[in-house]
């Protein structure tokens, strides 16, 4: 019985608490936002306009559903769908604690990296969908980002896993026990940020929805529900990203005094406010800008990362036997 | 690269500046006189309407918002038999102030009129008149107009000479 | 043509013409106050200056008056010279010294010529700081305003109302600074043409009264092209319309009929339409003694439909006063055989033989333009002043055309207006009247005869006979009479352009067919004379054209068919035969249909009623005096359930037959019309159709500065609703569509940048004769016969003698409240005599009658009880009866018949 409650519990928990935090996020952006901008942001709905999401809630759910006569049915509905779910199955192997983890595969990172690559069809599909240029285009891009920036992602990961010596989360996490991660693997940790920055679309890559070009992009002629299943899957994505981040790179629960979940929360937190951050003040990449970036800067250091570590690794030859 | 993240140091320094955003409605700003806000009609010194119904304001509106009836009272004095604005189409541009030749339709810093119903911003005379001259205080139309009015004959007006006695030959 | 040059630029211009109409009509902007394009120059108000070179070589110059300078080969002038524009921009700043500052309160404001000429010389800013001269108004009755602050001493309004429409009773008074123009006192204007004095003067001194009570400016007003309904003339009008009300006619220019001017009754005889009288709504009488209720539209046309299903025979009775397509449509529903003209049996016959005198005449009937350049007329037993004031107007200008051809000689030209009246001093053209009583053109008639219709008759034969037609000489005519008809035939004979104007107002068939001989026998004498009647309604002669029996045949009929259904389209026939003549038509267990704009006595016994339009909410054409037809466009939106007859007679059609009738728009009835019968196949070209774009635009009915668009129905609900959707005209009900210049025909109104008064129309004149090949100026539907020269008419009525007990009565006519619509406009109305009886005072003494003395009349088998009142010039032995003013039955006219004075109790 205890076998089944549990991780019942657990999932359940998580399911609550990652949405919970990636619905917050919509009202933490936009205050962080003001905030660096001298302005108050929404502050009107309760408590520090804490329940602007619940404002923002009603209004799409009151919105009219609207699917546009010359798109794909099926598909429309179904990308926003996959979108979020994508996003949302990466946490079942996301150490939030010692203890709480949804499943603690031994192939974590890789059914991460598998899943957060699953993302693109949500996108691809959606815009496609749409029977609109502009929803075109801007999933075309998202595709060619998505699938450049994944590699460099998988890449970045490898010092990582070389390091810990396993692809399971928590022995990530446990192998950081004398010293996190993003001091030796500091490449990588660059790498993965900026990487992790255009999977999930954020400015200074967010081009598939560029609005100045693109109106909306792959999300032009979604409303309602739908697009705010987009719009979660992108909040989703950023928690996922700052989750990875921490667990990775900054010894995931691990920290002195307070319990690990704790130590996680506050470090993805953290986390979090950084991409905000950046949002408040990089401006958006050209598209070959992006495209060279990723291909002539972070491949060649990605790789470097690898040779180097796996250089030291090898001299050291301390966990390879694992 | 070291421009990037001084962008960033900079654009988190600004979470310690002071607050542009005025938090209205608990704040109130303040509007110059000549703000272009609610519209009214004015009275002039002796407390008659200043308006005399000339059309000129409904046709320098640009949206076309203003609809009036002109009228003349027993004595030969015009004014409007109704007069009304159309709110919810006005851009407050300010042109039938500029137009008006009386001073009588004037804009006031005033923009708090927002209505739950779109028929509740068809404002009618009643609603537009104000008691007062508004910002034209000593301004009266009729004292400088050649018409006779009650309470005003030929001749009566500034820079007038006396009505010419069509029997006499003198010069 | 000849070729001046303009700022050292070529133009070709007419040889002769004055230089500012050549610069106006050549396009530039050169401002003037007191040349008129109908009156001419004076050279009085300094404005047009110009400079004139002798040479290319010459650098100096001369200023010169344009409009008083002719063009001649070589001609060279400049109007942009600096010294030219300086001295322009002086006279508009002196004349300025004294006007108000009264704009805004001006009705003249936004169609002002003074506005325009001030912006148009630059004098934006007022230097005079002195006390302005100041000057009391009149009241001047219920047409016209007064205003004399404002003048700017152009003498338009004084040439106009004296020289031009001979008014006696105004004039210039005072001197210098102070000439004030005004009547004697305070009083009505005598004049019928008073109202032009608000178009032809250039500022606010003069305006429209009628408008002043529910004034709008000229840009808030939509307005369509349309023609005038209160006489036979068909003067063309630009009515506007604004907030559902018609709010004033203007003059439209038609050179073939009405020129620049109008009189007061098609000026002021609009306000009918906004009237309480009018219906709205279809009414349904539930039970007979009840007056109807409005029962609803659909509910309506069922009812009528079951009503007249069963019916074997259903009267159409037409109407006069409704458009052709209208009359064409009844007859189409009731059938030939079943459509009656709904004018009485002698009418009937006047208007037949009318239109048969002119089909058989040699020249098609003249036109007002015609009438105007002729130079000798004959005016028999018509008062025209009161049945077709415009054609009396006509016939006052053309007294002048003689002299001022003879001008010529003198090497005066004949724009040059004060030189050709001292030339003239107080010659006037040859102009006879032969009337029953005075006519106000009796003061410019070089001879004046005044007898009744028989008389008349006798004098008109006699001048035939004189003319050598094969006819009987009237005997016993007097010395003097005799010496007249002499002059009168020799002038025709000599004139160049003889017109001979009758008409059937004098009620003497015998009148029409002896005017008619006059003109053959001086067309057999090789002559080429014109030949008008007037005509009592604005269609009289369309109904004529289209046929059927008389309201006396109708009720006839209808006492023999019990079973017959009535309709009556747009008619009291309470007007047009005595009641007890139409009882068995009106009779209350009878169906009765009455399709009307206005509530009257025939409408009260209707059993269904349907409010058709007035002239301003509908489509239609009207056939004037000369059979011209001319098409007339809806200006305003009818209210409520208001639509054209004919569209309501398509919903009464059997099912099947709406199938045939393609009815939709007006140009299927039109097509409909022309095609059943082919003698109306001009009416096609009357007007283009409805399928008619101007790149790609339809006409915009509101001018582009039209305002209040967004809140003119916001109090009823703030959704604003698209414009009504105009089916039946290349216009549009919206300010969104072509603006510019079109051919006056379809002109929604005259304009032209920065022309924003009447005054705008000289300045295009010659762009409109350009369009001339396009414009649709009406189409004649008189087809001429050749001539027979048995043709003529023999008769001869014995002359007239006294009887002791009995008075012959005849038809005394008046402008205002002898018209059936124009009378329910409060300011005709105003000016409506109380019905009398006009009597030789000697006559009036034997009786013991004194003016005003109640007056018992019987004719027939009807009593009228009258007011007597006193005229000179009527003989002897007659009576004249005011009619068609209210409380005057419909009385066949000339009749014998005894008078009584009553004693009052």
């Amino acid at each position: 019985m205890r076998d089944v409650l549990i991780p019942l519990a657990v999932v359940v928990g998580v399911l609550a608490g990652v949405f919970a935090v990636a619905a917050q996020l919509v009202w933490l952006e936009r205050r962080l936002l003001a905030l660096w901008q001298d302005r108050y942001g929404p502050n009107r709905v309760g408590p520090f306009g804490l329940l602007q999401v619940v404002a923002d809630g009603i209004k799409l759910l009151s919105k009219e559903d609207w699917t546009p006569p010359f798109a794909d049915k099926g598909v429309f509905v179904l990308a926003p769908a996959i979108a979020a779910t994508a996003a949302l199955l990466s946490f079942a192997v996301v150490p939030f604690a010692q203890n709480i983890v949804i499943s603690d595969l031994n192939i974590g990172l890789l059914f991460f990296l598998a899943m957060s690559s699953l993302g693109v069809y949500g996108v691809v599909l959606g815009g496609w969908a749409s029977n609109n240029k502009y929803g075109l285009l801007g999933s075309l891009r998202a595709a060619g980002q998505m699938i450049s920036y994944e590699v460099f992602m998988g890449l970045s990961l490898c010092g990582v896993v070389l390091m810990a010596g396993s692809l399971r989360l928590n022995a990530v996490v446990e192998a950081q026990r004398e010293m996190w991660f993003f001091v030796p693997q500091f490449l990588g940790l660059a790498v993965f940020v900026i990487a992790g920055l255009a999977e999930t679309r954020r400015i200074p890559f967010d081009l598939p929805e560029a609005e100045n070009e693109l109106v909306a992009g792959y999300h032009t002629e979604y409303s309602s529900m739908k697009f705010a299943m987009f719009f979660l899957g992108e909040y989703l994505g950023i928690t996922l990203i700052s989750s990875m981040i921490v667990t990775l790179f900054f010894g995931g629960w691990l920290g002195p005094w307070l319990p690990g979940l704790v130590w996680f929360l506050l470090k993805i937190a953290v986390c979090i406010i950084g991409f905000i951050l950046i949002r408040a003040a990089l401006p958006r990449l050209r598209y070959d800008q992006l495209m060279a970036l990723g291909w002539k800067v972070l491949l060649p250091l990605a790789l470097l990362n690898i040779i180097v570590t796996g250089g030291v690794v090898l001299a050291s030859g301390s966990r390879l036997s694992d | 690269m070291a421009n990037i993240f001084t962008t960033l140091w900079r654009v988190f320094r600004h979470a310690f500046r002071p607050r542009v955003t005025v938090q209205y409605p608990e704040q109130k700003f303040y509007l110059p006189p000549r703000w272009r806000g609610r519209i009214i009609l004015s009275r002039d010194p002796d407390g008659e309407e200043r308006c005399v119904a000339c059309y000129l304001c409904a046709v320098a509106c640009p949206v076309d918002c203003i609809a009036l009836q002109a009228t003349e009272d027993e004595h030969g004095r015009r004014y409007p038999e109704f007069f009304r604005i159309n709110f919810s189409r006005c851009i407050f541009c300010g042109f039938c102030e500029e137009a008006c030749p009386t001073y009588a339709i004037q804009l006031t810093p005033d923009m708090e009129m927002s209505e739950y119903r779109r028929q509740d911003m068809v404002y009618e005379k009643e609603d537009l008149l104000i008691e007062g001259t508004g910002k034209y205080r000593d301004y009266n139309y009729y004292r400088v107009a050649g018409l006779a009015i009650g309470g005003k004959d030929k001749g009566e007006a500034e820079r007038e000479q006396a009505p010419v006695d069509l029997r006499s030959l003198l010069p | 043509m000849t070729t001046i040059y303009i700022d050292n630029r070529p133009y070709e211009v007419a040889e002769g013409q004055n230089l500012l109409r050549a610069c106006l009509s050549l396009g530039f902007n050169l401002p003037y106050f007191c040349w008129h394009p109908a009156m001419h120059s004076v050279g009085a108000c300094r404005q047009c200056a110009v400079k004139q070179f002798k040479d290319e070589n010459d650098t100096k110059g001369r200023i010169v008056m344009a409009c008083m300078t002719p063009a001649s080969e070589g001609t060279r002038i400049s109007i942009d010279d600096p010294e030219a524009k300086a001295f322009r921009a002086g006279v508009i700043e002196l004349l300025m010294v004294n006007h108000p500052h009264d704009c805004p309160v001006c009705d003249e404001g936004g169609e002002c010529h003074l506005q325009d000429m001030t912006l148009m010389t630059g004098h934006t800013y007022r230097r005079y700081r002195f006390a302005k001269r100041t000057h009391r108004n009149q009241d001047l009755g219920p047409f016209v305003t007064h205003e004399m602050n404002r003048c700017i001493a152009c003498y338009r309004c004084v040439r106009f109302y004296r020289d031009y429409a001979g008014g006696r009773d105004f004039d210039v008074f005072q001197w210098h600074n102070n000439v004030y123009f005004g009547r004697q006192s305070d009083g009505v204007l005598e004049n019928e043409f008073s109202g032009n004095l608000v178009e032809v003067c250039p500022t606010g001194v003069f305006t429209d009264k009628t408008l002043a009570r529910h004034y709008a400016r000229k840009w808030d007003l939509q307005t369509a092209p349309s023609i005038c309904v209160h006489c036979s003339v068909g003067c063309n009008t630009i009515p506007g319309e604004r907030y559902g009300k018609l709010r004033r006619i203007r003059n439209r220019y038609n050179r073939e009929v009405n020129g620049y001017f109008l009189c007061d009754r098609g000026r002021y005889g609009y306000e009918f339409v906004n009237g309480p009288q009018r219906i709205r709504r279809a009414m349904f009488c539930y039970q007979p003694e009840t007056a109807a209720e409005p029962f609803g539209r659909l509910a309506a046309i069922e009812r009528a439909r079951v009503l007249l299903e069963p019916c074997q025979h259903v009267l159409g009775i037409g109407s006069p006063r409704a458009s052709l397509e209208a009359n064409f449509a009844l007859w189409t529903l009731v059938g030939p055989d079943n459509f009656y003209r709904g004018v009485s049996a002698k009418e009937c016959r006047l208007t037949d033989t009318a239109i048969d005198m002119m089909r058989s005449s040699d020249m098609p009937a003249p036109s007002l333009h015609d009438v105007e350049r002729s130079d000798a007329v004959l005016v028999l037993g018509e008062d025209l002043t009161n049945t077709a004031p415009m054609l009396a107007l006509a016939v006052r200008h053309s007294t002048l055309q003689r002299e001022i051809d003879l001008t010529e000689k003198l090497h005066i030209h004949w724009w040059d207006d004060a030189a050709i009246r001292v030339a003239l001093q107080q010659r006037r053209g040859p102009l006879f009247v032969a009337t029953p009583a005075e006519t106000k053109l009796d003061d410019v008639a070089t001879h004046i005869y005044h007898g009744v219709p028989d008389d008349l008759v006798r004098f008109a034969q006699a001048i035939a006979e004189a003319l050598t037609a094969p006819i009987r000489r009237p005997e016993g005519m007097s010395p003097d009479l005799t010496a007249l008809v002499e002059k009168v035939a020799e002038t025709l004979y000599l004139a160049q352009r003889p017109v001979i104007v009758s008409g059937v107002g004098c009620g003497s068939e015998e009148l029409i067919r002896a005017a008619a001989n006059i003109a053959k026998a001086l067309g057999s004498a090789g002559r080429r004379p014109g030949l008008a009647f007037a005509f009592p309604e604005c269609n009289s002669v369309g109904l004529g054209l289209l046929g059927g029996g008389s309201l006396e045949e109708a009720c006839r009929v209808a006492t023999t068919d019990r079973a017959a259904a009535v309709v009556v389209l747009e008619n009291n026939l309470f007007r047009r035969v005595p009641e007890p003549q139409l009882r068995s038509l009106v009779d209350r267990s009878r169906h009765l249909i009455a399709i009307d704009h206005e509530e009257n006595e025939t409408t009260d016994f209707a059993e269904i009623v349907f409010p058709s339009a007035s002239f301003a909410e509908s489509d239609g054409t009207l056939v004037n005096y000369e059979g011209r037809a001319q098409r007339f466009f809806r200006v305003l939106v009818g209210a409520e359930e208001t639509q054209e007859s004919w569209r309501w007679i398509w919903e009464l059609l059997p099912k099947e037959q709406q199938a045939a009738h393609a009815w939709e728009s007006f140009d299927g009835i039109q097509a409909d019309l022309a095609q059943t019968m082919p003698a109306f196949a001009p009416i096609l070209q009357t007007s283009p159709r409805a399928v008619v774009r101007i790149v790609g635009q339809k006409i915009a009915r509101q001018h582009a500065r039209f305002s209040g668009r967004t809140a003119i129905h916001t109090d009823q609900d703030v959704r604003e609703t698209p414009p009504p959707v105009d089916r039946d005209s290349p216009l549009t009900f919206s300010m969104e569509g072509y603006q510019r210049m079109v051919p006056l025909s379809i002109a929604p109104r005259q304009w032209a940048p920065g022309w924003n008064s009447p005054q705008a129309l000289p300045r295009f004149q010659e762009e409109l004769r350009s369009l001339q090949e396009l414009d649709y100026r009406g189409q004649t539907l008189i087809a001429r016969l050749p001539s027979e020269e048995s043709g003529y008419f023999a008769s001869l009525p014995p002359a007239f003698e006294r009887r002791p007990d009995e008075w012959l009565l005849i038809s005394l006519y008046h402008i205002f409240g002898a018209e059936e619509l124009s009378v329910l406009a409060p300011a005709i109305a105003q000016l409506t005599p109380p019905p009398y009886l006009a009597l030789h005072p000697d006559d009036a003494d034997e009786l013991g009658l004194d003016q005003d003395d109640e007056v018992e009349v019987k004719i027939g088998g009807q009593t009228l009880r009258l007011a007597s009142r006193w005229n000179l010039s009527l003989a002897r032995g007659v009576a004249g009866i005011s009619v068609g003013l209210p409380g005057v039955p419909p009385l066949e006219l000339p009749v014998w018949a005894g008078l009584k004075r009553v004693v009052s109790a």
